[in-house]
């Protein structure tokens, strides 16, 4: 299975950097979305509550996104009965597509976190990177997990841009809840706080739920 | 094959109604601190319960349906989620009632209940335009399946994470040791959950008696007509069109 994986993973990698698709439009995505929350809410910086908002509302949306493209080259271009016929266990697709996703996010987050800081936020971010890491790591996992799972369920559909985010939205609520309030000490006016540990317990609990759900039903979503 | 049982049931669902309701407005008293509007409760909380037990029922069955493949537990996902949403949404309208005549607002942010079902009725909510938008039946039944189980799963989880989230002002009606009600009251509660529950299992048969008669009559209809495929749909829908 580890050879599939890093088969299809090296694969996704490789049309992603020919091609650019997601992570370039995630990324102007979450910039103008960060313009777009200065105006509406008109403010020149936010700190605490409203920035973790702000910046976690932009992520997931910006995931999204990612989500909604991540099975259109399996189904358009006949990757999945290519898959299909291969002699490999089908988990690692969606072990595969869910690393892809990861890494997407991350890469996106590498731009679009500095890039809140520098237009957004208020008070410096430096005191709590490695916090901040963390729980951008744990809450990647959780939208990685549970996008693959919404995509294999929107790709099937024919109205895929429709039922990827009605979808996925709701089911992100309790990650969303987690990771901006843990990331809302974070990012206080007066200094950073300590992380909150039973919110990252959360987020923990919901990439393992999550994570073992979507690892046994992704099967059934491949049959033909 | 499911109508089985429906008349008895039907007659139940009818007596366990009306005197649950007889109950409601004779015989629990009214509530010292809010009065006959607090009546609503036995409406609001059982349906809630209900329609929370038939969004996990639904997941069971489509279970069920994965391991087996059995057509019949794919309609009886469909049913039960389908019934599920019509109580959540009443549920939904009687607690904002309930939250204007008791706090003065029709929506309360704070409370996680009420939160924790909107979610969860939002999620839902997708799983019909989900159904609809894929023709082939036998991927449809088995997208549906994966979704139901992971929206079931979904359920407690986010009660826990929104629970944590907000402070508690919802009253805790059914804690471990029964809460805080009066014999009388928790009596009338009791009934009345009995009785919607007995409603829903009605309901859910009735919806499934009627869709497998209108899959014979299609599939007769079909075939004096001579046609080949005798199972076809008539028309897109959202619903199991085979068994």
């Amino acid at each position: 299975m580890r050879r599939a994986v890093s088969a299809l993973v090296r694969k996704d990698l490789r049309v992603e950097l020919r091609t650019g698709e997601a992570v370039p439009s995630m990324l102007l995505f979450s910039v103008s979305t960060f313009v777009l929350f200065h105006f509406a809410i008109d403010r020149r910086s936010v700190e605490g509550d409203l920035a973790a908002g702000v910046l976690w509302v932009t992520l997931l949306f910006a995931a999204v996104l990612g989500i909604t493209r991540l099975f259109v080259a399996e189904r358009e271009q006949g990757g999945f009965d290519g898959f299909l016929l291969a002699p490999v266990d089908r988990t690692s697709l969606f072990v595969a597509k869910a690393t892809v996703l990861f890494c997407f996010l991350v890469a996106v987050e590498l731009a679009a976190v500095p890039a809140f800081a520098i237009l957004l936020l208020g008070p410096s971010p430096w005191g709590a990177v490695p916090e901040l890491i963390l729980v951008l790591l744990l809450a990647d996992a959780g939208i990685a997990v549970v996008g693959t799972l919404v995509g294999g369920l929107g790709i099937q559909t024919r109205a895929r841009e429709l039922i990827v985010p009605i979808l996925a939205l709701p089911l992100m609520i309790p990650l969303a809840i987690a990771a901006a309030r843990a990331t809302e000490p974070l990012l206080l006016e007066a200094g950073a706080e300590a992380l909150p540990g039973r919110w990252l317990l959360v987020l923990g609990l919901y990439d393992l739920v999550f994570g073992l759900l979507a690892f046994a039903v992704f099967d059934f979503l491949l049959e033909e | 094959m499911f109508s089985r049982g429906l008349k008895p049931l039907a007659i139940a669902s009818v007596v366990l109604i009306v005197g649950a309701f007889a109950l409601v407005f004779f015989y629990a008293p009214n509530d010292a601190d809010q009065g006959f509007i607090q009546k609503i409760f036995y409406l609001h909380v059982p349906l809630a319960i209900v329609a929370l037990c038939g969004f996990v029922a639904g997941g069971v069955w489509g279970l069920r349906y994965l391991r087996d493949g059995d057509r019949a537990n794919d309609l009886r996902s469909y049913v039960a989620i389908h019934l599920s949403l019509i109580l959540g949404l009443a549920a939904l309208i009687t607690g904002s009632i309930w939250a204007k005549a008791a706090w003065g607002h029709w929506w309360m942010w704070e409370e996680p209940t009420l939160v924790s079902f909107l979610i969860v009725f939002l999620l839902y909510a997708c799983y019909t335009p989900l159904r609809f938008s894929i023709e082939d039946p036998e991927r449809q039944a088995r997208t549906a399946a994966v979704f139901s189980i992971v929206a079931g799963a979904f359920v407690p989880l986010n009660f826990i994470a929104v629970r944590m989230a907000e402070s508690l002002a919802h009253p805790r009606v059914l804690t471990a040791t029964g809460g805080s009600m009066p014999g009388e009251m928790r009596l009338t509660f009791l009934v009345s959950l009995i009785g919607m529950a007995v409603l829903f299992v009605t309901l859910c048969k009735y919806e499934l008696a009627s869709k497998r008669a209108a899959m014979q009559l299609r599939a007769l209809k079909r075939r004096l007509a001579d046609e080949e495929d005798d199972w076809l749909p008539a028309r897109r829908s959202a619903a199991p069109q085979q068994i």
